[in-house]
């Protein structure tokens, strides 16, 4: 198949890795990812066996829950030439700590080898594909939002920023309290509001303060918790996926 | 509830909420984050820095009995004389031994966690000793009443004028707002009792095993009054403090003064070699060291979380913590607040009644990127996490997980759920749920979709 300039050189057969509250929640974030992967020409599926890939056990101690998840998901994709999921903090989940679950079992060495083979959307197109300029068009002034696990357990910052400032018309504005966490935390928002809403307050209100139309980032979870405390505080600056923004080509 | 859980939930949400404390706590870390960038900046490579330091903790951790015998034998060479204390208790009784054996009237006592830890002042003051902190923070500290706030800023939650009124109130100065007036108010009074005291008492930042010394950094000059004017000289320490040799600190106090408080070096950095020798004319008579385990040997047992010993109290995972930052230092109730002290404090003072620390965290990882000798801070959260679901799992949270894996377990069910969750979701938002209830009250959820994303994927790709 002959390869454009936006078009990398190699197409590869995409399985999707849908979030659990992105299937349910905010599903214009799963077929956005989609979207963007067809357009490049790559084959995209969606295995429908998938559900959760455990980290609310993981991260609430429950390791025996959270492996059982881990074992079913290596199921699902078994095979797979590569999982992509819309969210840095899923695909830590199944890079980062489901070596550490199956460690010394016989699932082992089949989930370093998902690890190797799952990638965030936006480390997928810029470090597997080599691609940063997806044709998109978003003539919004935009802030980018890094989430913790994008950041700090996947060690992407600049990844989406290179996507973001190709976008037509995109102006792309940096935050005060760039590195600091939204307060979400899974179940911690839940367990702990009063901090989580403290710390919300805190990067919610930086974000909000750059006049932005937008807060993107790569993680439907952080946008959960900042767009729910924008829209109750009657802030002016709406949550966006990065994979909505890349979908945009009108 | 177990009572710590419950301090801890009732201060964090009331200090949570203190938008004021809060910007005075965010504004007083501000010149640090500027400082410390600058002085990394100096650094060829602060990671590889990070490399070096890490690993001079490491060896020394790892090889601990061997490399403590070596720091002991060193110390008693230069005259030193050393106890070991199994705990508080011990630690405390040693002391006072010392203390009555002296006849002590006076002490005065440097900047030292560990004597936070084991609640040293309590023990003299109840055994008739009294007992002057001679750092700053710690001495406005002992006059409020209250625990350090910080483990390294003691007293940075404290205005300047409230300074200047507990001084009034206390010793009687006229009031001031100029820091330097108040800092020579402080002065003036601690002199005398270095001169009056009998006894010193330091912390000790690091052991060196190679030469029997002991290393104290300080910005403050204090901790060099307290070693050397008293008749005796007490030091108190972890037995992780230690190091291999002298040349580690070429790499450690440059990382704890830049990581902690972004500075290049701390202001004095002092190696004690013992007590006076024949022929000199100053130093303390005695000089004694007491190396405290109380729980460090149990951390030690532990292969995946022994590289919290590695810990060099620099601070640094308080200040970039937005959890510390959010409900501040006192909430915490412990000997050590922040990322390090919801680690450690378990291993320390018992899972089951300190794991909530841990859950209290987005697990975020600034901590761990902080960190200069690269504890793996926020994982070590994890695995308290796991620790205590294993030793002592709550009811709620068997029934939920187990309860959320048989759905996500089957596909057709989770659809169905998700199908029923998000039809009754308008009503769902409105009940007094637990957990939903409390992501309400502050944060709005998205309008749920009539279709989940199978279902539209289905609809496209059939």
């Amino acid at each position: 198949m002959v390869c454009t300039r936006r078009f990398c050189a190699k197409l590869v057969r995409v399985s999707l890795f849908v979030p659990c509250f992105v299937d349910q929640l905010t599903p214009k974030v799963g077929l956005a990812t989609a979207k963007v992967l067809k357009r490049l020409g790559h084959d995209v599926e969606f295995r429908s066996a998938q559900t959760c890939c455990g980290q609310p056990s993981f991260n609430s101690g429950q390791w025996g829950v959270a492996r059982e998840a881990a074992i079913r998901a290596l199921g699902v994709f078994r095979g797979a030439e590569a999982v992509v999921g819309p969210s840095g903090s899923c695909v830590a989940m199944m890079r980062n700590f489901y070596p550490e679950l199956l460690k010394g079992t016989p699932h082992a060495a089949e989930a370093d080898d998902l690890a190797a083979r799952t990638f965030e959307f936006s480390e997928f197109l810029v470090k597997k594909l080599g691609v940063t300029d997806v044709g998109a068009k978003f003539a919004k002034k935009v802030t980018y939002h890094d989430g913790c696990h994008a950041l700090r357990e996947l060690r992407l910052k600049e990844e989406p920023r290179q996507l973001l400032r190709a976008v037509k018309g995109l102006e792309l504005i940096e935050s005060e309290e760039g590195e600091s966490c939204c307060g979400f935390g899974g179940l911690f928002s839940a367990k702990f509001p009063m901090i989580s809403t403290a710390m919300v307050q805190v990067k919610g209100g930086a974000l909000a303060r750059t006049g932005a139309d937008f807060v993107v980032s790569s993680d439907p979870s952080c946008l959960l918790q900042i767009g729910g405390w924008l829209s109750r505080e009657g802030k002016p600056i709406l949550p966006l996926h990065i994979a909505e923004v890349l979908a945009n080509d009108a | 509830m177990d009572n710590s859980k419950a301090i801890f939930l009732k201060e964090a949400t009331v200090n949570a909420a203190d938008g004021v404390q809060r910007a005075f706590i965010s504004k007083a870390l501000g010149g640090y984050y500027t400082n410390r960038d600058l002085q990394k900046a100096r650094y060829r490579d602060w990671e590889r820095a990070r490399d070096a330091a890490s690993m001079a903790k490491w060896s020394a951790v790892n090889d601990l009995a061997n490399v403590l015998e070596k720091f002991v034998n060193n110390f008693e060479r230069n005259g030193g004389v050393v106890h070991w204390a199994r705990d508080a208790a011990e630690a405390r009784d040693i002391i006072l031994k010392i203390a009555e054996n002296a006849k002590a009237k006076a002490i005065v006592k440097s900047k030292c966690m560990t004597s936070e830890e084991i609640h040293l002042n309590d023990a003299l003051e109840k055994a008739g000793f009294g007992v002057v902190e001679s750092d700053l923070g710690e001495f406005i500290q002992q006059l409020r009443g209250e625990a350090p706030y910080h483990f390294v800023f003691p007293c940075m939650h404290v205005k300047r004028e409230a300074i200047s009124e507990l001084f009034t109130k206390h010793l009687g100065t006229a009031p001031t707002d100029s820091p330097e007036e108040l800092t020579m108010i402080a002065r003036r009074h601690l002199r005398q009792l270095y001169v009056d005291a009998d006894i010193g008492i330091t912390g000790a930042n690091f052991l060196v095993a190679e030469t029997g010394q002991i290393s104290i950094t300080e910005n403050e000059g204090n901790a060099r009054l307290t070693a050397a004017l008293p008749r005796i000289h007490i030091a108190l320490s972890g037995i992780e403090k230690v190091v291999n040799e002298l040349d580690d600190l070429s790499v450690l106090l440059p990382m704890l003064a830049t990581a902690g408080a972004g500075q290049p070096m701390t202001c004095y950095n002092t190696l004690y070699s013992g007590p006076r020798k024949k022929g000199e004319c100053d130093g303390p008579e005695e000089f004694h060291i007491v190396l405290l385990d109380n729980a460090r040997t149990r951390l030690l047992a532990d292969p995946e979380q022994r590289d919290a010993l590695h810990c060099i109290r620099c601070g640094a995972c308080l200040n970039v913590c937005p959890i510390f930052k959010n409900i501040g230092g006192l909430a915490y109730g412990t000997t050590y607040q922040g990322p390090i002290g919801s680690v450690i404090t378990p291993h320390l003072r018992g899972l089951k009644q300190w794991n909530h620390l841990s859950g209290a965290s987005s697990l975020c990882g600034a901590c761990t990127d902080a960190c200069p000798v690269r504890i793996d801070l926020h994982h070590h959260l994890l695995h308290n996490r796991r620790n205590a679901a294993k030793e002592s799992p709550t009811l709620f949270d068997r029934v939920f997980h187990n309860g959320f894996n048989f759905v996500i377990k089957r596909p057709w069910l989770f659809a169905t759920g998700g199908r029923i969750f998000r039809a009754t979701l308008p009503l769902l938002q409105k009940l007094p749920l637990p957990y939903m209830g409390a992501w309400m009250k502050t944060r709005d959820l998205p309008k749920a979709p009539a279709q989940s994303f199978r279902d539209q994927w289905k609809h496209d790709h059939v």
